[in-house]
């Protein structure tokens, strides 16, 4: 009994200690936020990798769950409410949940994950000591731009995989139900309220920032060789998954 | 001026540095040399702040580099050119953009002038017109040279060389033992050097120091070295398998 409460508080100690040193990461990288301008090089390059580079699978994911919503909307409306509503159903429920959820977690596995594995390579092969020695700080080089671009690009993709999302659940409508394209989007339409949608973006905003602080403090405390990155590479997408999943339940407390 | 002071590193219960006191001369050339697994790389290390002693410190030029603040201390590391033993290039970057780094973040000279810079110090290293190539495209003994071209590029005072010569054909270490020499006698470089070469020691050392069980346990010039009395300094320059040093590893 002893041993399980004291394995338990050393548990919840590592825990609180990690936590705190993300934060004490975030910390100095938010310093170097002040040199975006400077930086924008490096800034622009991540916002290509993470952001543009995401867009096909984005559209991807963004299509099937606007479809899958669409026909498991239809199926709980079949004969209580009319399917003139399920335009307005289904895209409430891509904006504020389906969107950003998805999207962060299909980035989680792209993006979070080569993070954490980039510079977890870098670490073991002794490019980030080589950073240092250069008088360069990894947090500024390698961090900021990719926590920046976690941050601001995440929304972005997540307004492409709404739009797409939309366009899917129209299309299975389309197919299954005949539903002609005023009645969906006219419904869409009516629901249609901006704060939904931003609402959604904000948790985006959330995740985005999450996956990719996730992704560079796995990375800077790899250890261990080839060995050691691929573990990294699977805590970061574990970490980061549970973390958008516990985010997206506080933020819904919060905003509604 | 660089003044190690009773330096001590463990990793976990592994003693590696149990108090190494060891001053470095402005303008010399100081040959570290030692067992593998010794801990030159670890010492190395230690004098850029790579890594932390656990007891002990360090003053570059009178400035304890465990005291000063982040700026303060990437001052002092532009001094210094670090070439890592593994080469430690960045392998999403051309040779040419592993050279430039330093002077693309810390200079505002023109992308004209940065490219004549790199250009040059590749002639330096024996690798001229290699510019465009990838580190995964190199040799073992290329990405050496690469590395000490990236070391070299900010015009050091210090150079830190971890096993400059190791994996490079006779010829070619040769050249490179030159290089050291001539950086240090016209631009009055500083030089620490761990080599296992023992033609190099010979050729580069104004100064040999030798660490063992974590301590500094010789210090002298070449001819010193060669004719010192202590023992494991001698067995380790004759290259003996007899001796107080045995063959089969040690636990520290
Ligand atoms: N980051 C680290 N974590 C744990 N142990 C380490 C670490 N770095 C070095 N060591 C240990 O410290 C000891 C000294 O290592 P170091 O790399 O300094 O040896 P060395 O003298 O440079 O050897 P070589 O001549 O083979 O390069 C080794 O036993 C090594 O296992
Ligand atoms: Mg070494």
């Amino acid at each position: 009994m002893t041993n399980i409460v004291s394995s338990l508080g050393r548990t919840t100690i590592a825990f609180i200690l990690e936590a705190g040193a993300v934060f004490i990461m975030l910390g100095k990288v938010s310093r170097y936020l002040l040199q975006l301008w400077k930086n924008r090089r490096l800034v622009y390059e991540q916002m290509m990798v993470i952001g543009v580079q995401s867009v096909p699978l984005v559209l991807f994911v963004g299509v099937f769950a606007g479809a899958v919503a669409s026909i498991q909307t239809a199926y709980q409306l079949k004969g209580y409410i009319s399917y003139n509503y399920l335009g307005a159903a289904t895209s409430v429920a891509i904006f504020i949940e389906l969107g950003p959820v998805l999207t962060a977690l299909v980035i989680a596995g792209r993006v979070g994950a080569s993070i954490a594995a980039e510079i977890g390579t870098m670490k073991v092969t002794e490019q980030l000591d080589a950073l240092e020695s250069l008088a360069i700080d990894p947090l500024r080089y390698l961090a900021m731009p990719r926590i920046f671009s976690g941050f601001f690009m995440i929304p972005i993709l997540t307004i492409l995989a709404d739009f797409v999302g939309i366009m899917g659940a129209y299309l299975v409508a389309y197919i299954n139900l005949d539903l002609a394209p005023e009645i969906f989007f006219g419904s869409v339409k009516e629901f249609f309220s901006l704060l939904n949608v931003f609402s959604g973006l904000i948790k985006a905003f959330f995740f985005g920032g999450t996956t990719a602080i996730i992704g560079c403090y796995v990375g800077f405390n790899t250890s261990g060789g080839a060995e050691g990155v691929g573990q990294s590479t699977i805590r970061a997408f574990v970490l980061s998954s549970a973390l958008i999943l516990l985010n997206d339940y506080l933020l819904s407390i919060i905003l509604f | 001026m660089i003044q190690i002071n009773d330096l001590h590193k463990s990793f976990g219960d592994k003693v590696v540095l149990r108090g190494v006191d060891l001053e470095v001369y402005d303008g010399e050339r100081l040959v570290i040399v030692g067992r593998s697994g010794c801990g030159k790389s670890v010492l190395l290390k230690h004098i850029i702040n790579l890594m932390e002693p656990d007891k002990g410190y360090i003053l570059v030029d009178n400035i304890a580099i465990r005291r000063v603040g982040q700026s303060d201390l990437f001052f002092l590391r532009k001094q210094f050119g670090f070439l890592f033993q593994g080469a430690a290039l960045f392998d999403s970057m051309s040779v040419s953009e592993n050279i430039a780094l330093p002077l693309v973040e810390h200079t505002n000279l023109t992308s004209a002038e940065i490219a004549k810079k790199v250009a040059e110090k590749l002639e330096m290293v024996g690798l001229p017109g290699i510019e465009e190539l990838r580190p995964s495209e190199l040799s073992g003994g290329m990405k050496k040279r690469v590395g000490l071209a990236r070391a070299i590029i900010m015009d050091p005072k210090y150079i830190l060389y971890d096993e400059p010569t190791t994996g490079l054909d006779p010829i070619m270490a040769a050249n490179i033992d030159k290089l050291i020499i001539e950086l240090s006698e016209k631009l009055k470089v500083t030089s620490i050097v761990v080599t296992h070469d023992m033609q190099s020691v010979a050729k580069v050392a104004t100064r040999v120091v030798m660490l063992h069980l974590g301590k500094i346990i010789f210090s002298g010039s070449v001819d010193e070295l060669y004719n010192t009395e202590n023992k494991v300094v001698a067995q380790f320059v004759k290259a003996e398998a007899e001796g107080p040093i045995q063959p089969k590893p040690i636990k520290y």
